[in-house]
């Protein structure tokens, strides 16, 4: 029964990660473009969320109707004013401006908000549990950010197949070039990509903050395991990406409960095996494992 | 007609003279006894030889890791190991550490190698952290606490870091020549082809993917035995501290703003940080926002960098690796 808790509890963590991914996943398909700031982001956001909370007395899930536009914003100037000049240069400027941007933000949080750790509070939804019968019990939690996940992933999908922003989506992921003689503006186009997939990494961001502590060097990490979630789903898979976000919330809830130490490490070496085995990963689309 | 080329520029002889005249100054500097100068010098040299390998691996050979400080973390490490559990003389142990770390790099390189791009970077990246968390496990590596070197105990201080000091000026100036005589020769030529175009250097018979691991092996055995020298240096290592994204961090930021694919541009890079590092001390982590946004605007504006933008305004070459065709009638050709 205490593996069953274990599976339980790592599905749904993959529930979390497939949020973090979906962003990731999102701007990689459009523009090719790896964010290695992503997970600095969902920190950015976590921050704003304290700051509104302090400021406003809001609850931190209803913080998210103030931090989700913001960050969208961000992402959209971000990409206008800086990354898309990037864009065609080859990955060295792209990888190296993200990078320097995460460090950045990092530093800037440090400063702004000192290396304490901090926690958001919603108020108690975060320690209710559903009781499953058996002895299996859920977090209410934990439950409603795997269904918050899946729901995103919902409206993605509408999104993109069934939108004419979708279908820009579409035309400029297969083929720039060409979706810009159709009359597609590349530049805006992207800018909508990545103020979306900064929204998406806002809620992913507070909904960590709810779930456990954060500090400001907590970035890195999620960038990290985002990754490793689209990769084990496969690129270019919008659902790949949700079931990649389980076998790594699994293989990490699993590891932790062979040895406290393990948990991380053991997502990464199922990630190295995926990378091993079948580096396309589980559900892609023939596509090259390329930028 | 007969063709003339040459190798070398006025600059570049000029050049050759002042660098005899600096390894003569810091040979002759433990005379002073300045202490903290040497140590400085050694955290020079450490910073600088760590961004050459960056450069060669990003900068020559396009490959983009941010995963170097697995081979920091290793090189030091495997320092430990060697000369506290196996009993080597910790000063040979550097370059030894050096080829542990080089081990390592091939199954590594098994495995990033499947990925380009971004997805190269992040997959170092991923890889690093692994070396980490395995080490940070390990009981009989310190775990998360770490080691500190006692093969230097018996030691007298002034000797332990005199022989640093020297191993120091011994990795840095092997480094730069090392490099310089690489590129200039056959297989450098076919490394600065591969920079500039994969495709057109396959098809001229550049074996492209042995170039890279070649030069992927070669970045993990500098690093690794510069992580030994800088664990030499401090005494004193941990999973967190070696392992940290501060290297990658701290060497990309030099050869950006240095000057990427140039052998000057790592060392003007490396000075900058240092002056940099003087001059905000006192400003904690707006040091490291200052260095961020330089690069990102070096990246976007100016991504030659600023030698980069010296050669391109004065021309001036102190490692030169170019050859300059000199036809009869004083025609001269230059190639980068």
């Amino acid at each position: 029964m205490a593996w069953l808790d274990t599976i339980v509890q790592g599905i749904l963590l993959g529930g979390l990660y497939a949020l973090f991914a979906t962003g990731l996943s999102l701007i990689f398909g459009v523009m090719r473009l790896v964010n290695l700031a992503h997970g600095d982001f969902s920190i950015l956001a976590a921050f704003i969320a304290v700051v509104a909370v302090q400021v406003l007395d809001l609850n931190p899930l209803l913080a998210l109707i103030l931090v989700v536009p913001v960050m969208a914003v961000l992402g959209y100037g971000l990409q206008r004013l800086v990354l898309n000049r990037l864009l065609g240069r080859g990955i060295l400027p792209a990888v190296l401006v993200t990078f320097g941007l995460s460090i950045v933000i990092q530093n800037g949080l440090l400063e702004t908000f000192s290396a304490d750790s901090r926690r958001l509070n919603p108020g108690g939804i975060e320690t209710a549990s559903l009781p499953l019968g058996g002895g299996l019990a859920v977090g209410w939690f934990p439950l409603l950010t795997f269904g918050v996940a899946v729901l995103l992933l919902v409206g993605l999908q509408l999104l993109i197949g069934r939108t004419a922003l979708g279908r820009a989506f579409r035309a400029a992921s297969d083929d720039g070039g060409t979706a810009a003689l159709m009359g597609i503006d590349n530049g805006r186009l992207y800018g909508l990509a990545m103020a979306l997939s900064l929204a998406i990494v806002a809620v992913a961001g507070i909904f960590l903050g709810i779930r456990t502590t954060f500090t400001f060097s907590s970035g890195p990490d999620r960038l990290l395991f985002a990754f490793e979630a689209v990769i084990i789903g496969g690129l270019g898979s919008l659902w790949g990406t949700l079931v990649g976000g389980v076998i790594l919330g699994v293989a990490q809830t699993t590891g932790a409960r062979l040895s406290p130490g393990w948990g991380v490490l053991a997502g990464h070496l199922v990630f190295l095996a995926v990378l091993l085995l079948r580096p396309a990963g589980l559900f892609s689309k023939p596509r090259r494992l390329d930028s | 007609m007969t063709v003339i080329v040459e190798r070398t520029t006025p600059a570049s002889r000029a050049g050759a003279v002042v660098a005899v005249l600096l390894i003569a100054a810091l040979i002759a500097l433990p005379w002073t006894r300045d202490a903290g100068l040497m140590r400085v010098i050694v955290e020079f040299i450490a910073l600088l030889t760590l961004a050459q390998m960056w450069n060669l691996l990003a900068g020559y050979a396009g490959l983009v890791s941010i995963g170097q400080q697995a081979y920091v973390g290793l090189g030091g490490y495997a320092l430990m190991v060697l000369a506290d559990d196996l009993g080597v003389n910790p000063f040979l142990a550097v370059p030894l550490a050096g080829l542990v770390a080089t081990a390592f790099a091939l199954p590594t390189a098994a495995l990033v190698f499947r990925f380009s791009g971004g997805y190269f970077a992040v997959g170092t990246w991923a890889v690093a952290e692994v070396y980490r968390l395995l080490i940070a496990n390990t009981g009989a590596l310190g775990r998360g606490t770490g080691r500190t070197l006692k093969a230097v105990f018996p030691l007298a201080r002034e000797t332990r870091e005199l022989a640093t000091y020297a191993l120091a000026l011994a990795l840095g100036v092997t480094t730069i020549v090392a490099i310089y005589l690489y590129l200039r020769s056959r297989l450098g030529l076919g490394l600065m082809a591969v920079r500039d175009s994969e495709p057109a250097s396959q098809s001229l018979g550049v074996d492209v993917f042995r170039t890279k691991l070649a030069v992927y092996l070669i970045a993990a055995f500098g690093t690794g035995t510069t992580g030994a020298l800088i664990y030499l240096n401090l005494l004193r290592i941990s999973p967190d501290a070696a392992f940290s994204i501060n290297w990658t961090a701290y060497t990309i930021f030099i050869v950006v703003i240095g000057g990427l694919g140039t052998l000057e541009g790592p060392i003007v890079g490396t000075v900058v940080f240092f002056l940099l590092r003087e001059l905000l001390a006192d400003y904690g982590s707006w040091y490291m926002i200052l260095l961020g946004t330089l690069a990102v605007v070096a990246m976007m504006r100016y991504p030659q960098g600023l030698w980069g933008l010296v050669v391109d305004r004065w021309d001036l070459r102190f490692f030169p690796v170019q050859r300059l065709v000199r036809g009869v009638g004083n025609v001269s050709v230059r190639e980068r």
